[in-house]
C-alpha cells in the first residue's frame, strides 16, 4: 500500500488505469478480488478450495491482476501467498467517482430546471 | 455473490422539490431533457427501441453527439437508455462496443417532492482503451461543467 497517495484524476496514467479495468473485466478475476477483499494473504490452495477452477488457471488470473497492480504476492517459506493491493482499485474507483460527479452536476441542473419551471 | 463490482456502476440521487410528473416531463420530453443535459434534441423522440440523437451544446463539446438507444419508458417512474460513454471521436464506430445502461428512477416523496436516482452500469464491459479515454474526457468534462455552473449561478 502506498503511503503518500496523490489525490485527483491525474494520480494514475490512463494506460495504467486501463490495465486495472481490463484486469477486473473478467468474472473469475472479479471473484478472486472479492475473496481477497476480505483481507489477508491467501495461498493458491485456499483460493481454489470449493471452486471448479484449476490451480493453473487461478495462477494465471492472479498474474494478470498482479501485472495491473491489483494484487501482490509474498513468499512464506515454500509457499506463495497473494493479497490485495488496494491502491490500484482505489484509483479505478476514483475514475468512476469523476463520472459520478458529472452525473451529480447533470442532476443538479435537472433539479434547478424542474424546480424553476412549472 | 453480486455480479456487480464496485468498478462496474455509478449511482447518484437528488431530491427535487417538484412532483414526479414534473420531473418525468423533464426526462421524457427530449426538448426539456436537452435543456438541462446540454444537448439539442428537437424533433427527436424518446420511445422504447428508438434511437435519439442530438449535438451537445456545452461549450467545447459541440463536436460530440448525444446518442442513446431508449430502452424503457414507464411514466412517471422509470426511464432507461443505453449509450456509449464518451464516444468522443467522430471517426470511430462505437456501435460494436458494449454500451452502458443509464437508468433513471423516480420516487414520490413527502410534500410533493421527488427522489431521482440515476444508475449507470456496465463499465466493466467497456473496452480497456476506451475506459482510459473516458477517464481523460471526464476529467475535462468535469472542469467545463464547473465553469457552466459558475456561469449559471453568477449571471
Amino acid at each position: 500500500m502506498s503511503l503518500s497517495k496523490t489525490k485527483g484524476a491525474a494520480a494514475l496514467a490512463p494506460e495504467k488505469l486501463a490495465s486495472v479495468f481490463a484486469a477486473l473485466g473478467d468474472p473469475t478475476r472479479l471473484k478472486l478480488v472479492a475473496v481477497l477483499c476480505a483481507g489477508g494473504a491467501f495461498s493458491i490452495a485456499q483460493l481454489t478450495t470449493g471452486t471448479e477452477i484449476s490451480r493453473q488457471a487461478v495462477t494465471k488470473h492472479l498474474q494478470v491482476l498482479a501485472e495491473a497492480g491489483v494484487v501482490g504476492d509474498l513468499k512464506q517459506g515454500r509457499e506463495r501467498l497473494w493479497q490485495l493491493e488496494p491502491h490500484a482499485i482505489d484509483e479505478a474507483r476514483q475514475a468512476l467517482e469523476i463520472i459520478g460527479r458529472e452525473w451529480e452536476l447533470r442532476l443538479g441542473r435537472l433539479k434547478a430546471f424542474a424546480e424553476s419551471t412549472p | 455473490m453480486s455480479q456487480t463490482s464496485s468498478t462496474d456502476q455509478i449511482e447518484r440521487s437528488v431530491l427535487i422539490k417538484a412532483a414526479p410528473e414534473r420531473v418525468w416531463r423533464a426526462l421524457s420530453n427530449p426538448q426539456e431533457f436537452g435543456t438541462w443535459f446540454g444537448c439539442r434534441l428537437e424533433g427527436q423522440q424518446f420511445a422504447p427501441g428508438q434511437r435519439a440523437r442530438g449535438p451537445i451544446t456545452i461549450a467545447g463539446f459541440e463536436h460530440i453527439v448525444f446518442d442513446a438507444l431508449i430502452e424503457r419508458m414507464e411514466a412517471p417512474s422509470l426511464m432507461s437508455y443505453r449509450w456509449h460513454p464518451y464516444a468522443v471521436d467522430p471517426a470511430v464506430d462505437y456501435s460494436k462496443e458494449d454500451a452502458t445502461l443509464v437508468t433513471f428512477t423516480l420516487q414520490a416523496m413527502e410534500n410533493g417532492a421527488t427522489l431521482l436516482t440515476v444508475v449507470e452500469s456496465g463499465f466493466d464491459k467497456v473496452p480497456a482503451h476506451r475506459r482510459a479515454e473516458a477517464f481523460h474526457m471526464n476529467g475535462k468534462g468535469w472542469e467545463a461543467q464547473l465553469r457552466n455552473i459558475e456561469r449559471y449561478v453568477t449571471q
